[in-house]
């Protein structure tokens, strides 16, 4: 009995593995092949669905549009969510409670609800179709994250280390950059990966907000899928391309990433 | 203990302003619409709650609700169960461990429309391996034609794309439990069920409710991988609140009523949220 528990995950890893090996079998494959009936393999291989991606620039710049505006969101997120994690983690203020729910309900708001207003903020800005407006558009659900995960973070440091660092003369700005930020590295490393996260996977804001500069990879995968008919071992092949960058971030924080997801709160 | 430090608003002031530009505004704007009612031209009447008894009454909305809560209550249950019981059968320490979570944690970090069309490729009944071998295995499936089928997909592509979530929450919980604790049930010759019911169910308490309420949010909002693998279809079966949403707000451009029900759909959001979120700290507290 205990000898077979090793059996749940694997079987689970596989179920996990199956659709993903689908996806780089297809991507292999020409359309006629695809279209031609099933196959479990690539019988006639081709790399061709590859090549046009990374020589098309309207393909390759999807994934820089992308990465820019996902690196501009990690970057501002975690950098403003520092000093607001630090005030909730350490003082009582006027509407501390009230306004800590109030971040965390922006994190529960649909996205669909705000597409269309959205637009019309950002063009009345002259941000649409910019990075940055994506990039500003996704802080709405990732600044709240961060502030959350944190402050769990934050709240484990002994607040000793604060009190030492004042009597020894550190002033505020000081303090936090040299010290304390450095004791909560983790932490930080597991904000950046979540906003990185929940930015790289978001398609609706994205795309609502971009139409030919700052096109997402995400959007150039729809727009393809409807308007040239049904090149399958293409989309297939973008979309194994997307999974790259996930799964390198992945293998940096393996170590902490179970217990970012529990929000530090471990 | 937390000191009081009123000064302490000018490190959340950027946080605020950041959220509230993108929080307010479009905020602002849907309550806008929601009590106008225009004929075009850019001129708006004052419609007061009408639109919101419109959509309170409408077939649709009921419809699109009815099939959201389904939709969440099937995951919640099938997800959270599961996800704890993969947590308790993995390896606690080592090289497996980590081989176990980079591989877990994949589904989480491909973009929503590469899941949705990745099931789409993966589901089709001729030339999907699913769809193939369900067809192969006797079945009738076909999730473009049947809605039990589309409804099947859209459930099974979800408990692939979520189950981790729980999985790596539960996961954390277990780690955290000191090894004193499971001595202390050894000596007392203690079940595996009880050591479960006494010992780690209660230390993961606190991470499976954030799962439940993260779960519950996000499959609350699901959009893009229904939207992409189905479209809402076949006909409205998998037509959820969210995919409506977008239909009337994007699609027919009827602001009135897609404001109204925006504002009624977060609020429903946000109760429940905030009944979990209660929930939680209370937790915390004690």
């Amino acid at each position: 009995m205990k000898r077979l528990t090793w059996l749940v995950p694997t079987i689970y890893i596989i179920f996990l593995m199956l659709p993903i090996y689908w996806l780089v079998n297809m991507s292999f494959k020409t359309t006629n092949e695809i279209l031609g009936g099933f196959s479990p393999y690539p019988v006639e291989f081709t790399t061709e669905n590859y090549v046009t991606i990374l020589t098309d620039p309207t393909w390759y710049w999807g994934y820089i549009n992308s990465l820019m505006y996902v690196s501009i969101n990690t970057v501002l997120s975690v950098a403003v969510a520092l000093p607001a994690a630090y005030a909730f983690s350490r003082y009582r203020f006027l509407g501390d409670k009230h306004l800590f729910f109030w971040l965390l309900t922006n994190r529960m708001a649909p996205p669909a609800v705000f597409a269309l207003p959205f637009f019309q903020l950002y063009s009345a800005v002259h941000l649409f179709d910019t990075h940055l407006a994506v990039a500003l558009a996704h802080c709405l659900f990732n600044i709240p994250l961060a502030v959350w995960i944190l402050e769990g973070f934050m709240s484990g440091v002994p607040k000793e280390l604060d009190e030492t660092a004042y009597v020894d003369g550190y002033s505020f700005p000081a303090f936090f950059t040299r010290i304390f930020i450095p004791n909560i590295g983790a932490g930080v490393g597991v904000a950046a990966f979540f906003c990185f996260m929940f930015s790289w996977v978001e398609l609706l804001l994205a795309k609502t907000l971009t139409a030919v500069e700052a096109k997402p990879i995400a959007a150039t995968m729809t727009r393809t899928a409807s308007t040239s008919g049904y090149e399958l071992g293409l989309l297939a092949a973008a979309g194994c391309l997307t999974i790259i960058p996930g799964a390198i971030v992945i293998y940096f924080v393996r170590n902490y990433i179970a217990k970012g997801f529990a929000l530090g709160r471990v | 203990m937390k000191t009081e430090n009123q000064r302490a608003w000018w490190l959340v002031a950027p946080v605020v302003l950041l959220v509230a530009f993108n929080a307010l505004v479009p905020l602002m704007t849907v309550v806008n619409y929601s009590v106008q009612e225009t004929f075009g031209n850019n001129q708006f009447f004052w419609h007061g709650v009408g639109w919101f008894q419109d959509v309170l009454n409408s077939e649709r909305f009921h419809a699109a609700l009815g099939r959201q809560l389904l939709f969440t209550a099937i995951i919640l249950v099938i997800e959270i169960p599961l996800g704890v019981a993969i947590a308790l059968c993995m390896p606690k320490k080592g090289f497996w461990a980590s081989v176990c979570l980079v591989l877990m944690a994949l589904p989480l970090l491909i973009p929503w429309n590469v899941v949705g069309a990745m099931w789409n490729i993966f589901a089709l009944p001729d030339i999907g391996l699913l769809g193939y071998a369900l067809n192969a295995a006797g079945f009738d499936y076909d999730y473009t034609q049947q809605p039990l089928s589309a409804w099947f997909t859209v459930i099974l592509m979800d408990v692939w794309h979520w189950t981790s979530l729980v999985v790596l929450l539960a996961y954390a919980g277990l780690v955290a439990i000191p090894d004193a604790y499971y001595q202390a049930a050894k000596i007392d010759g203690a079940s595996a069920w009880k050591v479960f019911r006494h010992i780690q169910l209660p230390k993961m308490n606190r991470v499976l409710t954030i799962a439940i309420l993260l779960r519950f949010m996000d499959s609350f909002m699901i959009y893009t991988e229904p939207f992409v693998l189905t479209g809402g279809g076949p006909g409205n079966a998998t037509t959820f609140l969210s995919i409506d949403l977008v239909k009337i707000a994007l699609g027919q451009f009827d602001l009135g009523p897609a404001a109204a029900m925006s504002l009624i759909y977060f609020v429903i959001t946000l109760a429940v949220s905030w009944l979990f979120f209660t929930l939680m700290t209370r937790n915390e507290a004690k």
